[in-house]
């Protein structure tokens, strides 16, 4: 095989292609709308690159991302679609947040509570959409969505519970005790930038996606969730019980996305407000999964990517461009990436055809 | 009594109200679903429908064409659709949630684009909005007014429900469009051109949806803001799903997911029970419904696969 056809059948080429298509439609827009692209676009680049500090920030924002990229990663190496991720963001959360504030304990204990609530709670998210799957044949798309409704307005009821809400501090809870929080100390957070922000989320995400990586490619687990993920008919007849390999995949997906939320409570956002809108971070997660293949390892450098693009986008109202921009690029990525695999049988017989 | 009957009237107005954008959004899930195509992205389309309505009654003053013009905006996030889904075999489930990226992430980038860089569009009068049918008639207030002179919009939605059902089960072209989600292969064979079918459902879908979203600005809210679309879309899928895949179904899952937000009306007012709560009723008795009833509630059975022509 010649090396130039090596590349288009990979799945980089047209992963790096639907990015370059999704900054090329978003500047059409922005050139439409009378904004420079080369203007936005540097403003972007700029909000992220001009200071450590800023990098810190791309790296606080991605944290959660990695997480619920890897959630989703996770659900496709096994054969589900977790579009769930957002509900079990929202419930890791929630639960974090209440062990959080209600619990009292050393920094040492509390952390590893609240993370160990978060995970138990998206795993049961998971699971009980994996249970409808398995005992009913529900398919999961569809219950995941009603479960992210549910967990969104449970969310918005807790948060007014009298238990958790903050007096008189509008419609979010009480702030987290300062023994559940990830923040630095002071003295890395001064060495990196004095970003007030900076925390271990990061380092969690990174780790995590090494252990998922390690459980898909070198445990026996790994092996039967890739067998039923690749053919579930085949993975029966080798002995495999793919109920069960379902149950633990949902299981497992669910968790990380709610340790993402838990990581974004402890690390950044200390507190639940009332939800005016579904703040996305599961939807995201599938955007990261797909930009990393379904890497777990790549998860962490998409979720970068996306995170940096999420705090850049923070800093383009600067030159009067709409923070939009990120969101529709982001759309278009997944859109290419979504129809590409059938662009690169177009290209590849075309190729096939001349030889 | 008095109390009673005229809170009554303020609930079934409340309902009618949240109603008609779910009942459009849902006959548009519908003719996807039932077609062979899963579209999750209704909640986007509505909300750029949403956008380009109240905008175009913003600059016309005619609500009827604004009405069109937000049915036919979201078209065009149907046509993505459908060329991503039919033409290109796109996963489904990730086409429709790039929509719902793409679609409100433009309808907000155009509006703070047109603007000055405010997300709310400015509010348009009332000549611009839907006009009410039976404006007048009824002493303001009254029991039967608060019933009966709601958004002429809203009758027609109750019109577009028999038409779709006609055309559902009472044309070829609704057999073959139920035909090619059931069995697109079986269909093939028959020289039903399956392609063709799935593109119309899937426009029809998007432009269904986007009067769905027109019908918020033009007539409950007039102006557009960020989160004016909040779950309609997935009440309008959750809607058909409950109401196994009928328009008829849908219809009736609508008017109970209507009374819900009507409900929430009544419940933010006293103390008694929480509006979050009463919004969780949709999603909870959707997911039963699919625990107790999966036999009936059957989705069809092509749903979601990609057709491919044999070579």
């Amino acid at each position: 095989m010649d090396k130039k056809k090596g590349i288009l059948q990979g799945n980089a080429f047209y992963t790096l292609l639907s990015i370059l298509v999704g900054f090329f439609v978003g500047a059409i827009l922005l050139f439409l709308a009378g904004i420079s692209p080369g203007e936005a676009y540097g403003q972007l680049f700029e909000g992220v690159f001009g200071n450590l500090k800023n990098i810190v920030w791309a790296f606080i924002y991605a944290s959660p991302l990695i997480f619920t990229g890897l959630s989703v990663a996770f659900s496709f190496k096994t054969g589900v679609f977790n579009i769930g991720a957002e509900g079990q963001f929202v419930v890791g959360s929630l639960a974090a947040c209440a062990v959080g504030i209600l619990v009292k304990l050393p920094p040492a204990l509390h952390i590893p509570l609240c993370m160990l609530s978060a995970v138990a709670a998206g795993a049961v998210w998971g699971s009980v959409v994996g249970l409808l799957k398995v005992k009913r044949g529900i398919n999961e798309v569809l219950s995941f969505i009603m479960f992210n409704w549910i967990a969104y307005y449970f969310s918005n009821y807790a948060v007014n519970l009298q238990i958790l809400h903050k007096e008189g501090g509008g419609e979010a809870t009480k702030d987290i005790l300062d023994s559940a929080s990830i923040v630095f100390p002071d003295v890395i957070r001064d060495f990196l930038g004095k970003n007030r922000n900076a925390n271990f989320g990061f380092l969690l995400a990174a780790a995590a996606a090494v252990l998922i990586w390690f459980i898909i490619r070198k445990t026996t687990l790994g092996y039967k969730l890739r067998a039923v993920g690749y053919n579930n008919y085949a993975a029966q007849y080798g002995g495999i019980n793919s109920d069960r390999a379902v149950m633990t995949a949902m299981a497992i997906s669910g968790g990380l996305a709610g340790l993402g939320g838990a990581v974004q409570l402890m690390g950044m956002s200390m507190r639940i407000s009332q939800f005016a809108s579904q703040e996305s971070y599961g939807f995201q997660g599938i955007t990261v999964a797909l930009i990393a293949g379904s890497n777990p390892i790549g998860c962490i450098f998409s979720g970068l990517f996306y995170g940096a693009m999420k705090y850049g986008g923070t800093k383009l109202s600067l030159v009067d461009a709409p923070s939009e921009v990120v969101d529709i690029i982001m759309g278009t990525i997944i859109f290419f990436i979504a129809i590409s695999h059938v662009l690169r049988n177009l290209i590849l017989s075309r190729k096939g055809g001349k030889a | 009594m008095d109390t009673i009957i005229s809170d009554l009237g303020l609930v079934i107005n409340a309902t009618l109200i949240a109603m008609p954008p779910l009942l459009y959004a849902a006959l548009g899930s519908c003719f996807s679903e039932r077609s062979g195509v899963i579209n999750i992205g209704i909640e986007g389309m509505m909300t750029i429908g949403a956008f380009v309505g109240v905008v175009v009654a913003y600059f016309t003053g005619n609500p009827w064409f604004s009405f069109l013009c937000g049915g036919l905006a979201g078209a065009v996030f149907g046509l993505l659709h459908a060329v991503a889904c039919v033409s290109f075999g796109a996963d489904q489930t990730i086409s429709g949630t790039a929509i719902n990226f793409l679609a409100p992430g433009l309808a907000i980038f155009l509006c703070k684009a047109m603007f000055d860089g405010s997300s709310d569009s400015p509010s348009i009068d009332t000549a611009s909005k839907l006009p009410r049918l039976l404006d007048g008639v009824f002493p303001v207030g009254s029991f039967w007014n608060n019933v009966l002179n709601t958004y002429s919009a809203a009758y027609l939605a109750f019109v577009a429900v028999l038409v779709v059902w006609f055309v559902f089960y009472k044309t070829r072209f609704g057999m073959r469009l139920r035909a090619a989600g059931e069995h697109p292969e079986a269909c093939a064979t028959l020289g039903i051109n399956v392609f063709r079918i799935r593109y119309i459902c899937v426009i029809l879908s998007g432009f269904l949806s986007g009067l769905g979203g027109a019908y918020v600005t033009l007539a409950t809210v007039s102006q557009f803001r960020p989160a004016i679309i909040v779950g309609q879309g997935f009440i309008a899928i959750a809607a058909v799903i409950f109401g196994k895949f009928s328009p008829h179904g849908a219809m009736l899952a609508c008017l109970l997911f209507g009374l819900c937000t009507g409900l929430r009306t009544i419940a933010s007012q006293g103390n008694w029970i929480s509006p979050n709560l009463i919004s969780m009723i949709p999603y909870v008795v959707t997911v039963i419904t699919l625990v107790l009833f999966v036999g009936h509630a059957r989705v069809p059975a092509a749903n979601g696969k990609p057709f491919e022509k044999s070579k």
